[in-house]
């Protein structure tokens, strides 16, 4: 039931609001509300079993096991959360002066050094919101790059065709047009490919490394080398971040820009789909063009670098200093974790998905890239068992659901049939791996001999498959009366 | 190792099932130079008592002051039921929604979130937000251009008295796209949009008009005059709005003749905390006819194979994920832990609670104004209705006020001095519902000494 | 193997295209479009009085899991387009040569036509993609 469904007239959390309607009469009355919004008129006790309720219906990393690949699914240390919300934190205001801004200034610097050092870049903004933000804000200083240098003539960035969503989009939003590059069988792309597609043209180059088919991209040296002679520059997507966290450093491989996301490799909360933050880091020659603000320290006290200080900076992508609250539960992990404890995370995710990776291929599943080394995912084709049971990557998803264990990636990336890209991350233990490869085992067998059944699936929870085609067509996306 | 649970017994079986001799094996495929650095900067890691130790050190640096600035952010009651429930690890730490049916609770959720924005906006239909009130801004921006099919120009009417930051944020998403943002000015003496510097495009092909109510001084804008003129002159309607201050305003769907095409703006005074700025959360509304071109999620009810009522992801064809360069937008993430909270504020709130806080907003801001402009030397620049924020004119120059009562750890308002330099020594000075009565005489009595 | 008419002419990117003989001509998407995109949820039509270069947009059609171009094989002017998918989408997966019609153009340069595939020719394209 929706919580308008549950509404009286009249009811009210009496507890939440002044006791009396102050007046309007100052106002002039044709700007003034003539009648109230439709919202639910419920008690306190209502709302909080309402939502209580509905949160009991979600699937979460803190009940279940979540190997989503390529969204490094692990856990939330409750310290993150509860020490950003510290009041003073909590309750700063974004334009409060620099002098009552020093607790929340220095924990802005010490995440910039942090991140500086375990990416290998030479200087960072926190300004994007998320992933996406930090892609454009990223071309964007490419751009802005070339165009100081009157090498306006670069109108295209090269892309893998295995690559996230975001990247061909942003770079369209800035307003580049796109070469697609293919990624050869072994994983790696084409380099051949790519030296016919370098050109004068050629503005640069967007790669994740780890790449998006979970395997590391050999070549990335001599790929540099490549796009840098042709005059181009390199974006690095960072979000395969964990296989290589304190192991390889983007800088070292020769990026110029790149974007990391803190709702992945830091562990911020992934609440139901964001909010995210993606700090952008930058090679020397990016450093004038970073998105403002940022944060310095002058000898005696930290401030905020602005638009004055950076005249060449792309901008400004939010109203204030990016996502705030999530930079500091990522500051707070950063400290918890400690050098060492970055370095085991790329050990850890990658011990846990190589494990699984040969447990899987031991029970008769197919990778999709079998001579390779999982990095910290790696990816299971079913197409063998679609082609000859009928069950398809979709169907074994919506079983595994049933068996409590959200599905993996799903039909991404697009170049493996019947995909599954599977990624344990670091915080799961053996248990947990063995229980899902158990899982995996059975909804094999049960595919052999009731395939009807595990297409149907699930069974087990709020709701069976739902109609998305008659989501989209019949669209209802508004509760009204009645509906 | 902290969140790590491998126990030694467990690495050795787990190596020798992948048929290595150690972790380190693991990475073989990786150049060797490559993987030579030390992490000197980074501090060694410390248990959860030492963090917390640090961490509340930083946090009492900032604490204990009297704060009347608002600009774009506002400090409301937030009832304690919101952050316990929005905390809890079944909303904390959920996925986005791809897979329906493991995620009722934060699909159905959004579907109320969708449905009360809607309705608080008096328009068609609600995206799940976006990242917040400035590149929503720039957003709304692009979707106009998509989808006013008849104006080619790409020229969008923006009010100077629009929040400086959001038409920076929108400019710095909409530059590379041959996107032109006019500036329009503001009556000196109201603070209100200039009907006349808008009259200068009568006529001419305009793609939007940017309207914001209350603007940035606070000023109530002269809305269904502004909106007239985008309708006579063929112009969409981009409505930037504080939507708590919708509870007692007309909202943009009643704005004019036909309402606004778009309302968006800051979700913030809806339940989300100061926190530094963000995170917060943009809104997005819009009518029927231009849904298709709505960037962001949107979530919709349906029915499962048993007919039962189910909410999933839908529209997904428009987004990066699946139209990858000709997408809607780059935008991959909605605000989803933000907007829980604020549908939980909202339906514990209802319309008459944000009402009420909205107008108690208003009463306590007319009592700091009235205050303040007894003070000899201190006046109010424009003489038009506010919600909660005001211009006040100075007899000192600003940032040195700001300075003083600062020591006296009052955080006194906006400086205007560098966006507004015409304004002269001016303050924005803000007061919401949560002000205590001490606190505002105490402002009135430090402004006085030093005025 | 889907179906293909042999009375109509094709275009690599599985637009159809039939000659109405008096200058215009009637274009949809064919059999095999419709099978790889799933059951159609909205069609974005093109403009009557539209211009249109061979090769360049003529509208959107949008299933649950993609949203695909449809580019126009001629250049011209539209003159008709199909109301009737508004309301039903549905029409393209089930009648992707009739009634699934999408729309109408008066030829600028009936030679164009010359340039198009046969029911043969589109036939290999259709089982190079599903090889």
């Amino acid at each position: 039931m929706l919580i308008f469904e549950q509404s009286s007239k009249g009811r009210r959390a009496h507890a939440q609001s002044p006791a009396t309607r102050a007046s309007l009469d100052d106002l002039p009355s044709e700007l003034l509300r003539d009648t109230p919004p439709l919202m639910p008129e419920v008690s306190e006790m209502q709302a909080v079993r309402h939502y209580t309720r509905l949160s009991q219906k979600n699937f979460s990393i803190d009940t279940h096991f979540y190997p989503l690949g390529s969204c490094t699914m692990k856990y939330n240390p409750r310290a993150c959360n509860s020490l950003a919300m510290l009041p003073g934190l909590v309750d700063r205001h974004p334009y409060a002066p620099e002098s009552h801004s020093q607790g929340f200034l220095s924990c802005m610097h010490d995440l910039q050094e942090i991140l500086k050092e375990v990416t290998g870049m030479k200087a960072v903004s926190l300004a994007p919101m998320a992933g996406a933000q930090g892609e454009f804000a990223g071309v964007a200083m490419i751009k802005a790059y070339h165009d100081s240098r009157d090498d306006t003539a670069r109108n295209e960035i090269i892309v893998p065709d295995a690559a996230h969503g975001t990247n061909p989009a942003s770079a369209v939003m800035c307003g580049y047009k796109i070469k697609e590059i293919p990624t050869r069988d072994d994983g790696d792309i084409d380099v051949d490919a790519l030296k016919q597609a370098l050109g004068p043209q050629t503005a640069g180059i967007m790669l994740t490394n780890p790449s998006t088919v979970g395997v590391f991209e050999r070549r990335i040296q001599e790929i540099a080398a490549l796009v840098h002679e042709a005059g181009g520059l390199l974006y690095y997507d960072g979000a395969n971040l964990n296989a290589i966290l304190g192991k390889v450093r983007p800088g070292d491989m020769g990026f110029d820009v790149i974007h990391m996301n803190l709702h992945k490799t830091f562990s911020t909360p992934h609440g139901g789909g964001g909010p995210g933050a993606g700090p952008v880091g930058v090679s020397k020659r990016l450093e004038p063009f970073l998105p403002i603000p940022m944060v310095d320290h002058d000898g005696t006290a930290y401030r905020f670098v602005s638009a004055d200080d950076r005249p060449q900076s792309i901008g400004r992508l939010s109203a204030f200093a990016g996502n705030a609250g999530i930079l500091l539960r990522a500051y707070i992990y950063a400290r918890l974790l400690g050098r060492e404890g970055m370095t085991r995370v790329a050990e850890y995710s990658t011990l846990n998905a190589n494990y699984m990776l040969k447990k899987m291929q031991a029970a008769g599943f197919e990778a999709a890239y079998p001579e390779r080394r999982a990095t910290h995912e790696f990816i299971i084709t079913l197409r063998k068992e679609a082609r000859e049971l009928g069950v398809t990557a979709m169907d074994f998803a919506k079983r595994l659901l049933d068996y409590g264990v959200h599905a993996p990636t799903t039909y991404f990336p697009l170049l493996v049939p019947e995909c599954f890209l599977i990624e344990p991350t670091e915080t799961e233990s053996i248990d947990a791996l063995d229980s899902f490869i158990e899982a995996m085992i059975k909804i094999r067998e049960e595919a052999e001999t009731e395939a009807d059944m595990v297409k149907g699936a699930p069974y087990t929870l709020p709701v069976r498959r739902l109609d998305d085609v008659k989501a989209a067509r019949e669209l209802d996306i508004t509760w009204s009366p009645d509906s | 190792m902290p969140f790590i649970p491998h126990t030694e017994e467990e690495v050795r079986q787990m190596l020798d099932a992948i048929g290595a001799n150690s972790i380190d094996d693991l990475f073989d495929e990786i150049p060797s130079e490559l993987r030579s650095f030390s992490l000197d900067r980074i501090p060694d890691g410390l248990p959860e008592m030492e963090v917390a130790q640090l961490m509340h050190e930083r946090a009492r640096k900032d604490s204990n002051v009297h704060c009347f600035i608002g600009a774009g952010a506002y400090d409301h009651h937030i009832p304690s039921a919101v952050w316990e429930i929005a905390t809890r690890g079944e909303f904390y730490s959920a996925y986005t929604p791809y897979q329906a049916e493991a995620s009722q609770g934060t699909l159905q959720l959004l579907y109320e979130y969708q449905s009360m924005m809607a309705a608080l906006m008096a328009m068609d239909v609600s995206n799940a937000s976006l990242y917040d009130g400035a590149s929503a801004l720039g957003e709304a921006i692009l979707m106009a251009i998509r989808a006013h099919r008849k104006s080619k120009s790409k020229k969008i009417l923006v009010p100077r008295s629009l929040h400086p930051a959001y038409r920076a944020a929108a400019n710095t998403i909409v530059k590379n796209q041959n996107i032109e943002l006019i500036d329009i000015p503001f009556d000196e003496t109201t603070g209100k949009t200039s009907l006349t510097a808008l009259n200068e495009y009568a006529g001419t092909d305009i793609t939007a008009l940017v309207i914001g109510q209350p603007n940035f001084f606070g000023v109530l804008d002269d809305v269904d005059e502004l909106t007239r003129w985008a309708e006579e002159n063929n112009a969409m309607i981009i409505a930037v709005v504080n939507p708590l201050a919708m509870s007692i305003l007309k909202p943009p769907g009643q704005w004019g003749n036909n309402g606004a095409d778009i309302a968006c703006g800051e979700g913030q005074p809806l339940g989300i905390p100061l926190s530094s700025g963000g995170p917060y959360f943009g809104f997005m509304c819009a009518t029927q006819k231009i849904v298709r071109q709505m960037p962001g999620r949107i979530i919709g009810r349906t029915v499962d194979l048993d007919g039962k009522q189910g909410f999933s992801l839908t529209l997904q064809a428009r987004e990066q994920h699946i139209r990858r360069s000709k997408a809607t937008s780059n935008i991959c993430t909605n605000q989803g832990l933000m907007v829980t909270a604020a549908t939980i504020h909202m339906s514990l709130l209802g319309a008459e609670g944000l009402a009420r806080a909205a107008a108690a907003s208003h009463d306590k801001h007319r009592k700091l104004v009235s205050g303040l402009s007894a003070i000899p030397g201190v006046e109010v620049k424009f003489n038009t209705p506010v919600f909660n924020e005001t211009v006040i004119r100075l007899p000192k120059k600003s940032s040195e006020v700001l300075e003083s009562l600062a020591a006296d750890n009052i955080l006194a308002g906006f400086d205007l001095a560098d966006d507004y330099p015409e304004l002269g020594d001016a303050l924005l000075v803000c007061s919401t519902e949560k002000q205590s009565d001490q606190s505002i005489d105490l402002f009135i009595e430090k402004l006085e000494k030093i005025c | 193997m889907s179906y293909i008419p042999s009375d109509l002419l094709f275009t690599s990117s599985h637009e159809w295209i039939r000659d109405e003989g008096d200058d215009t001509v009637t274009i949809g998407i064919t059999d095999h479009a419709q099978e790889l995109l799933g059951d159609l949820v909205f069609i974005e039509l093109p403009e009557v009085g539209d211009t249109i270069e061979s090769g360049g947009e003529a509208g959107v059609v949008e299933s649950v899991k993609a949203a695909s171009d449809v580019f126009s094989p001629v250049s011209g002017e539209v003159i008709e387009v199909n109301e009737d998918l508004v309301d039903s989408p549905e029409l393209v997966n089930e009648q992707a040569y009739d009634n699934g019609w999408i729309y109408k153009i008066k030829l600028a340069d009936p030679a164009e036509l010359d340039g198009l595939l046969n029911a043969e020719a589109y036939t290999e394209v259709v089982e190079a993609d599903e090889h």
